[in-house]
């Protein structure tokens, strides 16, 4: 027990501020009542999706649980089942195999829920584009609310994203 | 010569690793292979082309290894009667990649054979081959339901847990069926193909320098590896060679990238041990890791850093102090966790035993890479099969008999330190001047070109061919994953069903390098 305890004294706190909203990763208007974003605000939870990507985004989502970044601090916490889920986190682009699963964990997933995409291929379908094989973008197949491109988006970027979800921002950029 | 045979010609690449082609009909194909078996090698990757422009042939193409290096052997095949034997039972790690090369090519082994779909669920009709040339894919669409006749275990109590394709945690899609007796595992079925997103395809209509982007997503944790590969590949077909410092810039971004992924599993091995302190001070490596290399080389994951030619990245001095500084930083923090992984009761009693693969089985089915070390298959490309600069590195393989979670875990442990001994070894081999990469422009006519490169979970190949007019007409990249997959279906037998996170986490495979 020692050494583990001797060895977090050492490490310390980690974890940094965290960013703020940025409107411009917004893809519709806030659809949300105040209301429901404060209960969201104060305890999130999130399903992640991979719809078929290349696991670089997923890396980058890991990343965001680590202390430096620590989205649980912010009462923000992925759970198991989109049917405990009030937001989607879903990366891309679609494959054509997993399309009737993506749209079964958004239809399960109770209202009112928000839909990020995360990475380029979620956005627009990357270099992987539509093809036989691909529906491209995230949006070809489910409503999505907020975009983060990048390939793969910095978790910054990420938390950002999640923060722009369920802030109440009312321009919409497209 | 690595494998004599009457009618077997063999030509050696102009490669960067000992490696040679030949074309043999399929009638001989079992016999070679059954040589190699005999002498202690194994199959690297099989796929197929559509050669039907050029020759009037589809192409099967079987890369298999002994001591020697690679051979790539082609074997064409009428496009009336596109078969040839089935090499499954000489090596069983054929069997997925046999069946992908019908869903995709339209090419099948004869009697025998396993032919259930593997990649192909309901996207695209069973007539229509993706990768045929002829390939209508507005005609070929499909919205059927994938009907896969999974396996069923009958008996007594004997009941099904399905899992999948979307995971509880945050992983990529697959589905697993387990049949289980209370909490034992009497099978596990694996069910892939969910991320097959045409990446094979989508290479056929990209020039050489998109190809490279793609490569390095085809499984986005060994971005580096499969970059490397393909640049391999098209630098044999050009017949040119990197520069030196080019390539020992390659070998320190490989091994960084080895040291990023096993400090993210040594993090998630402990957290699957409910030693969730172990994961947070793994990630808190690691992020320090991907911080250093967003600063020195202007990627976290160090994607796009190496194109066919040469690198895109440069370190200058203050880089150098900064990876030297890293370097003692990760081996004083990581020699404290191994301490403290080694000596805690509760994570060795979970590891040990868990998940284990004999080293006869793993022989029999072909493991490779970091889980197949785990279980005494020394082969480590970066040892056998040294590149520059590998071959002025003198690698030390990590090799373990026990196969079990606690030998993949002391393999990844061995290994980082090993890369952090070597990421020095390369800093010194780095000489100041910086001769310019001159990025490879295309590829002659009618080339092809293999590259193979051991990346952090094993021997990634990729393959280019080449058309009349030097684009690419056919791009295979090969993960170990293929070989892999197989063995851990074995791996979770007579295990409880909670181990499974835990003993697939100590494999950690990629499901979008193997679906593509």
């Amino acid at each position: 027990m020692y050494p583990i305890l001797k060895q977090i004294w050492k490490t310390g706190i980690k974890t940094e501020a965290y960013p703020q909203a940025d409107e411009a990763m917004r893809l519709t208007t806030q659809r949300l009542q105040q209301e429901i974003l404060d209960v969201f605000g104060g305890a999130l939870a999130i399903r992640m999706v991979d719809a078929g990507s290349c696991n670089g985004c997923e890396l980058e989502i890991h990343a965001v649980n680590n202390a430096y970044y620590n989205i649980e601090g912010l009462g923000i916490r992925f759970v198991a089942s989109p049917r405990h889920a009030d937001l989607l986190l879903v990366t891309g682009p679609v494959s054509r195999h997993m399309e009737v699963a993506l749209k079964r964990t958004y239809d399960a997933t109770p209202e009112p829920k928000l839909v990020v995409a995360i990475g380029e291929c979620a956005c627009d379908g990357g270099i992987f584009g539509e093809s036989y094989a691909s529906c491209g973008k995230i949006s070809n197949v489910i409503p999505v609310d907020v975009v983060v491109s990048g390939c793969p988006p910095t978790p910054t970027a990420i938390l950002q994203g999640i923060l722009t979800a369920i802030s109440a921002g009312h321009v919409a950029q497209k | 010569m690595p494998i004599k045979h009457p009618n077997l010609k063999l030509s050696r690449f102009s490669d960067a690793i000992p490696a040679w082609t030949g074309e043999i009909a399929a009638a001989d194909l079992l016999e070679v292979c059954q040589q190699v078996r005999d002498g202690g090698g194994r199959l690297v990757a099989l796929w197929g082309s559509d050669a039907r422009q050029s020759r009037g042939v589809f192409l099967l193409h079987v890369v298999l290894v002994n001591e020697s290096g690679l051979v790539c052997i082609n074997v064409p095949l009428t496009e009336a009667h596109p078969h040839y034997p089935d090499i499954s039972p000489l090596f069983p790690a054929a069997i997925r990649m046999q069946r992908a090369s019908y869903d995709m090519l339209g090419i099948h082994p004869l009697e025998g054979a396993d032919h259930r779909k593997w990649v192909r669920h309901g996207a695209w009709h069973s007539a229509s081959f993706p990768l045929r040339k002829d390939f209508d894919a507005q005609a070929s669409r499909s919205d059927e339901a994938d009907d896969y006749a999974l396996v069923q275990v009958a008996g007594d109590g004997v009941h099904e847990i399905a899992v999948g394709p979307v995971h509880a945690g945050i992983i990529e899609p697959g589905h697993f069926r387990f049949s289980v007796i209370g909490e034992r595992v009497l099978r596990l079925e694996e069910r892939l193909g969910y991320v097959h997103k045409g990446i094979e395809k989508r290479f056929e209509s990209l020039d050489l320098q998109r190809g490279a982007k793609l490569a390095g997503r085809v499984s986005g944790d060994t971005t580096v590896a499969y970059a490397w590969a393909y640049a391999m590949a098209a630098e044999s077909i050009a017949r040119i060679t990197p520069t030196e410092r080019a390539l020992w810039l390659r070998a320190l971004l490989l091994e960084r990238e080895r040291v990023l992924n096993h400090l993210g599993d040594l993090g998630y091995l402990g957290n699957d041990v409910a030693l969730a302190f172990g994961l947070t001070q793994f990630w808190i490596l690691k992020e320090q890791v991907m911080r250093n290399n967003a600063t020195l080389f202007g990627h976290r994951y160090l994607m796009d850093s190496i194109v066919p030619g040469g690198v895109t990245v440069k370190l200058d001095a203050s880089g150098k102090q900064l990876i030297e500084q890293e370097c003692a930083m990760l081996e004083r923090e990581v020699t404290v966790l191994r301490g403290i992984y080694e000596e805690h009761a509760g994570v060795q009693d979970r590891f040990i035993g868990t998940g284990r693969v004999e080293p006869k089985l793993a022989a029999q089915l072909g493991l490779c890479g970091m889980a197949g070390r785990a279980s005494a298959q020394a082969w480590d490309a970066r040892v056998q099969f040294a590149c520059a600069p590998y071959d002025k590195l003198d690698v030390k393989m990590a090799t373990y008999n026990n196969g079990d979670v606690a030998a993949r875990v002391i393999v990844r442990f061995d290994e980082l330190f090993e890369s952090l001994r070597l990421i020095r070894q390369i800093l010194v081999n780095l000489i100041h001047e910086e001769a310019p990469t001159r990025v490879l422009e295309g590829l002659p006519a009618n080339g092809f070109g293999v590259g193979m490169v051991e990346g952090w979970r094993g021997e990634v190949l990729v393959a280019i061919h080449t058309d009349a007019e030097g684009k690419l007409t056919r791009v295979h990249a090969h993960d170990p994953s293929w070989q892999n997959w197989p063995v851990l279906e074995h791996a979770i037998i007579d295990n409880i069903v909670p181990d499974f996170p835990l003993i697939n986490k100590s494999f950690n495979l990629s499901y979008s390098g193997q679906d593509l």
